[in-house]
């Protein structure tokens, strides 16, 4: 693995304020993932994605460098799919509900192609999507002293401080290059048409992720009003000038969870080393439900009326705060011009 | 190890997470992974350790959860919780910025230095087995005040010599590669034959506890060094009935993680 110093060009980005960034899952897969591109798909356990990579596999994205904190099942069935070639990770199990039968696979045994595997640990990724965010060479962390990591990949390096301390020393530390996905997808509860998304429970690292990426697509649970996301700024994570897509996909994080929506699938999570662990098991899986399922609707419908039942979440409001108004008469404030208003 | 499973009906997963809780006394702050720590956290939580605060991996500190967890990500623990925190917050300013006293891990291999291996077995371009790998391992050891870890088994290939890999290295490894080490690294290895204790930088893990029904002979043959005894070895005081009830009946009754 080469590590570049990364561009200082701004940003190239499609994305913006106003416009209407609404495509199909189709759409915004067939649009922004390309074959070979470096794809982060973010979610901390809560909120994976998990639609957005069915879709890849079902468009036959093949060579991709997929980033990925926590490596579980959506990995797991992406390898199946033949679309990864390079795994750029800090975790990859199947939370602690066993293995990932086609990430061994591939890594212990080449079976059935190789895979180039990047370690890390968990707070490495998050600097190194803090460093893309913010298109910086590199981001320091007090990890890796001792470790064999370093060893292994050049991802990690250690420099000294410029600065000298109280005792006029120069401490070394760790560093580790930026991330800049070619895209990033995350999920998140709802967004307005432009791409202002709200998020809320585990927020993780999909901000950061968003940042670090050329492209986003965001897919949520519901497109709002735009009176809806104002009514709360504050919980707006992603802002609409980060994100190219947004897709409208309810349940698509199977078989994860969204907070508020759905509940986690353990009994899937638990069954998923079976199917995994045996790889004629895992390809008729992968034939029944992601290649014989023309899109996420038919998955879910698939799933059944008993399991999507069985996940359902009740009810718990958000208390609620006073964001204020100024008292004095609103006239036409917003289009006074400086002088007018002085 | 069914030694102890046999004689007193308890499993050994029961036995090392109740010996595990019950070290937790008068600690206030634990970054918990996935696993047994965060059933031995809960278990302190409602015995030795009540203002215990547990920050879990995910980003969720002071969760008020109304069912039982079964994961570190699970929806009832967000509904209610204090605050829940973004990765960069967690592990930089929480973690990094040393606000946790206990960082409980668990892994594949340890050394007596208390280095930490989970990531292979086997040489790890070409592992005889693939293990998750650090998570969030290499902060916590790096950042904690201390360590507790966690083994399920205890034999002389869990409990080596020289470990295949070191994913998260300890004090004396941290400082021979130039490192500043903020914390004392390992102090604590619970396992299913007993406690191994250390002191921190340039200490070695010694046998400090046997379980009832464990000689010292056994655990010296089943570590993988020339393991040093404590002159003030202890027998570990039987599970008691609470313990027992709280783990079983509300901690982990479906069994996700007691096997």
């Amino acid at each position: 693995m080469t590590i570049q110093a990364p561009t200082t060009r701004p940003v190239e980005t499609t994305a913006g304020r106003t416009k209407n960034k609404v495509l199909s899952m189709h759409e915004a897969i067939g649009r922004y993932v390309r074959d070979g591109d470096v794809v982060a798909i973010e979610g901390f356990t809560h909120a994976v994605p998990t639609a957005a990579g069915h879709e890849i596999i079902r468009q036959r994205r093949k060579n991709l460098t997929l980033v990925r904190m926590t490596a579980d099942i959506i990995v797991d069935q992406m390898l199946a799919g033949g679309c990864i070639n390079t795994l750029v990770s800090s975790f990859v199990g199947n939370s602690s509900a066993g293995s990932l039968g086609e990430l061994r696979r591939r890594i212990e045994r080449a079976e059935p192609a190789p895979l180039e595997f990047q370690e890390y640990s968990h707070y490495g990724m998050i600097c190194r999507y803090l460093a893309g965010a913010q298109r910086l060479p590199f981001f320091p962390l007090r990890s890796y002293f001792g470790s064999d990591l370093p060893r292994i990949q050049q991802g990690m390096r250690k420099v000294a401080s410029p600065f000298p301390d109280e005792a006029g020393s120069h401490e070394d530390i760790y560093v580790v290059p930026p991330i800049n996905p070619d895209v990033t997808i995350v999920h998140a509860q709802r967004a307005d048409r432009s791409g202002n998304t709200q998020m809320w429970g585990l927020t993780g690292i999909q901000a950061e992720a968003v940042f670090a990426a050329k492209r986003a697509i965001v897919v949520v649970e519901e497109i709002v009003e735009d009176d809806v996301i104002r009514a709360d700024p504050n919980r707006t994570v992603i802002p609409a000038l980060a994100v190219d897509a947004v897709v409208e996909c309810s349940g698509a994080t199977h078989p994860s969870f969204t907070q508020g929506y759905s509940d986690r699938d353990n009994d899937f999570y638990r069954a998923w080393s079976g199917i995994s662990g045996d790889p004629v098991r895992l390809s008729e899986w992968m034939n029944e439900w992601i290649y014989g399922t023309r899109d996420h609707a038919e998955y879910l419908a698939k799933l059944g009326e008993d399991t999507t039942a069985r996940l359902r979440v009740g009810q718990a409001l958000s208390g609620r705060v006073n964001y204020g108004t100024r008292l004095e008469p609103a006239g036409n404030a917003g289009n006074l011009s400086k002088e007018q208003q002085q | 190890m069914t030694l102890v499973a046999a004689e007193t009906g308890v499993s050994a997963s029961e036995l090392l997470t109740i010996v595990a809780s019950r070290e937790l006394a008068g600690r206030n702050t634990v970054f918990a992974g996935i696993g047994l720590p965060t059933l031995a956290v809960s278990l302190a939580s409602m015995t030795v350790a009540p203002d215990l605060e547990i920050v879990y991996e995910s980003g969720v500190c002071g969760a008020h959860p109304s069912h039982l967890p079964e994961t570190i990500a699970d929806a009832v623990l967000i509904t209610g919780a204090e605050a829940v925190l973004s990765m960069p917050v967690l592990f930089g300013y929480v973690l990094q910025g040393g606000h946790i006293d206990v960082g409980f891990l668990g892994a594949a291999q340890i050394d007596k230095w208390g280095n930490l291996n989970s990531s292979v077995i086997g040489p790890w371009d070409k592992p005889k087995v693939r293990l998750p790998g650090s998570g969030g391992a290499v902060e916590v050891a790096a950042n904690s005040k201390e360590v507790f870890v966690v083994m399920r088994r205890h034999d002389s290939r869990t409990f080596v010599e020289e470990l295949d890999f070191c994913t998260s290295p300890g004090p004396d490894r941290a400082l021979a590669d130039g490192g500043r080490v903020r914390g004392s690294g390992v102090t604590k290895v619970i396992t299913e034959l007993g406690i191994l204790t250390r002191a921190g930088v340039r200490d070695e893990l010694r046998l400090t506890a046997v379980h009832d029904g464990i000689s010292v002979d056994q655990v010296r043959e089943n570590t993988g060094w020339d393991l040093k005894v404590s002159e003030d070895l202890r027998v570990t005081p039987q599970p008691t009935v609470d313990e027992l009830r709280l783990l079983r009946n509300e901690i982990d009754p479906r069994r996700v993680y007691l096997r």
